[in-house]
């Protein structure tokens, strides 16, 4: 996973609250087994509209999204992040989102910034106003600037820290392995277990 | 004295291999993975990348669900890309000595109805699966949190998941519920009054008169849906009902584990004095059967009410999202829920395909007839399931009613096989998602329960089992 400390790109206004997964990607795509190539996918319903935001050549190389409160709603596909990784995407930011959609960010390095519902309704303005102006991203101080608007967004701080390390996953928590031996060794023999399979 | 623990703060406790420093989440030890084909090959992929085992295939179990057809199971999957991911699932299955269930297996089915069938779910543990309706085992009081797929790549390897703190909410349902209103009914109702987001960060433990009296599938049903008002899992105390249900079942303890499990499992409930961060109170006696008329599952309203005018919502953001939804459902306000004529009747999902559902909806269709032109697809939520129905003369019931009679999977919840509807088809759907395209591009859904289900089926509009007393 890359560092993340600053970023560029252009922003897109999603003017759209509950943007669920299912609309982020459509489940008949999850039956990919790869974990990249997924860019075809995102927003696929939506892009059937030649008015959607990402069909108007000013944002179609959109990597900053702003969107309505509750960004990420829905099922618990991963693909959503990846369909949103994979277009160019390093950031949303939105009032609310799920709380699964931004665990899943987190791990892919997909920044989720917090931002009021009134910071999105001016950066919304501005960007339909400027098509095609840049948003720049800087987790360091966790403000974001689109034009002459620059505020603060909110990121728990040990998504933060792992963005900024561009840090794996499994490697981190395999520094205790130790401790996942020890409780192991104390788990009582009721507890479930799949091995030797039963039958009814 | 101690201080006093929710039963959601206990399990966890029990579980924390490593106390979370200085914002860094705690490390929770994982007793059950569930694995299915869709979320899982990238995570095996990623395993075999870095050249990692699987820590516990013994705490690990495999099924195909999602995209598996519920027609002619003999035959090769006829859809490539269903095909390819699930013979990757068997192949990384083998590959990595996992327990799998195929299709045409008598333990297959869909994830959430085989763990607690085969009693590998059960109380006081905790449970994941790469599926966000993994909050159905928490029916058992078990901790049960859907995650995505680097999570499964995460357990997979370490058997272990880092998790940040949660929030704890009551949803007190006091009173009892009048014939014809169900635990489906429940949770919608819960949904509607707190909203899709309403359980952001929580983990909601149902409570009250009217919980402690639901079976086990009731209350999977409820704790099923906890991720559609956006909570990290829903529970429910164990109980007597609980450790009935469990006693005997392949993988539940036996002899003196049994007894050791049961003393437990009893210390696990709420304890007085507990407090909870949030608490929502509901009405059961009261409770009118509940269906939902927009594209999420809190848009929803008694089946005796009207479809809303949107013009009547304060908050924007939800104005102008159910004024998008009524476009999108082709629906008027001030239309009765009754007048709403449906194209298909869906019957199953890992909400509502377990056997008390498809007994319920059976003894609603029985002897009647099936509204002209309306489809009815059964879909049982596992092969045990299908085959108590048929030992019971189920079958019988929905075939003679004109209903198709299939095999099990997740099916038209999600449409990720060839069960579908058509653009514009409505379906009145005992699953958990109303969104826009679920169950077919341009499909419009309505959530209802089994007993609404069938009787709909019956009528060809949204109605409850009362409607056919009446002889309306």
């Amino acid at each position: 996973m890359e560092k993340f400390e600053t970023y560029t790109g252009v922003g897109v206004p999603l003017r759209r609250s509950n943007v669920d997964t299912d609309q982020i990607i459509p489940a008949v795509y999850l039956k990919r087994i790869t974990k990249t190539g997924f860019e075809d996918a995102l927003f696929a319903a939506w892009r059937n509209d030649p008015e959607f935001v990402l069909n108007q050549p000013a944002y179609a190389t959109g990597s900053v999204l702003f969107a309505g409160p509750d960004f990420g709603t829905g099922s618990s596909r991963e693909h959503a992040v990846w369909a949103l990784r994979d277009y160019g995407f390093k950031a949303v930011f939105s009032s609310k989102f799920a709380d699964i959609f931004r665990g899943n960010s987190g791990k892919q390095g997909l920044v989720t910034g917090i931002v009021a519902d009134e910071d999105i309704e001016r950066i919304w303005q501005a960007l339909e106003s400027n098509p095609g102006l840049e948003a720049t991203v800087n987790l360091v101080d966790k403000t974001v600037v689109v034009g002459d608007i620059r505020v603060d967004f909110e990121i728990d701080e040990y998504t933060r820290w792992r963005l900024l390390e561009g840090l794996d996953d499994i490697g981190l928590t395999l520094r205790d392995e130790k401790s996942i031996t020890d409780f192991e060794a104390k788990r009582e023999s009721w507890r479930p277990k799949t091995l030797p399979a039963k039958g009814a | 004295m101690t201080k006093p623990l929710t039963l959601a703060e206990k399990v966890w406790n029990d579980h924390l291999v490593v106390k979370g420093e200085n914002g860094s989440p705690d490390l929770l030890y994982i007793d059950l993975h569930l694995v299915h084909e869709v979320t899982s090959p990238q995570a095996f992929d990623g395993l075999r990348m870095a050249g990692r085992p699987v820590r516990r295939p013994d705490l690990t179990i495999a099924t195909e669900d999602h995209n598996t057809p519920t027609w002619d199971i003999d035959k090769p999957i006829a859809d490539i890309t269903s095909r390819t991911q699930i013979h990757a699932l068997r192949s990384n299955a083998e590959e990595f000595g996992i327990r799998i269930h195929s299709l045409g297996d008598v333990e297959q089915g869909i994830v959430h109805v085989v763990g607690p069938q085969l009693g590998l779910t059960m109380p006081g543990i905790t449970v994941v699966c790469g599926d966000s309706h993994t909050s159905t085992h928490g029916a058992f009081g078990a901790l049960a949190m859907g995650i995505g797929t680097s999570e499964v790549e995460h357990v997979l390897a370490t058997q272990t998941l880092p998790l940040k703190p949660f929030k704890t909410m009551a949803i007190n349902v006091e009173g009892t519920l009048r014939a014809g209103v169900t635990a489906k009914d429940i949770i919608l109702a819960v949904i509607a009054k707190i909203g899709t987001g309403g359980g952001q960060g929580y983990v909601l433990e149902y409570r009250g008169s009217a919980i402690r009296s639901l079976s086990m599938e009731a209350r999977m049903t409820i704790c099923n849906m906890s991720i559609e008002a956006g909570a990290r899992a829903g529970m429910v105390a164990p109980d007597q009902i609980t450790f009935d249900y469990l006693k005997g079942r392949p993988h539940a303890p036996e002899g003196a584990d049994w007894d050791a499990a049961v003393a437990y499992w009893q210390t696990l409930p709420t304890d007085e004095g507990a407090t909870f961060d949030a608490e929502v109170f509901l009405d059961a006696n009261t409770l009118d059967p509940f269906v939902t008329w927009g594209t999420n599952p809190g848009q929803g309203v008694s089946l005796l009410d009207v479809v809303p005018n949107p013009g009547d919502i304060a908050d924007p953001n939800e104005r102008a999202a159910a004024e998008r939804a009524l476009e999108y459902m082709d629906l008027t306000p001030g239309t009765k829920m009754k007048d709403i004529r449906v194209d298909t009747v869906f019957l199953g999902s890992c909400t509502n395909s377990r056997i008390e559902d498809l007994r319920a909806a059976a003894a609603v269709i029985k002897g009647k007839t099936k509204a002209e032109g309306v489809r009815m697809m059964v879909v049982p939520g596992s092969a045990r399931v299908r085959l108590q129905a048929e030992a019971e003369g189920l079958d019988q019931v929905f075939k003679e009613f004109g209903a198709e009679w299939r095999f099990a999977g997740c099916s038209m919840c999600l449409g990720m096989n060839p069960d579908q509807l058509a653009p514009g088809e409505r379906a009145a759907s005992t699953s958990n998602r109303n969104f826009e395209g679920r169950q077919g591009k341009g499909s419009r859904t309505h959530l209802v329960s089994p007993l609404v289900a069938a009787a709909t089926a019956i009528r060809g509009t949204l109605s409850s089992p009362a409607d056919l007393e009446e002889g309306n």
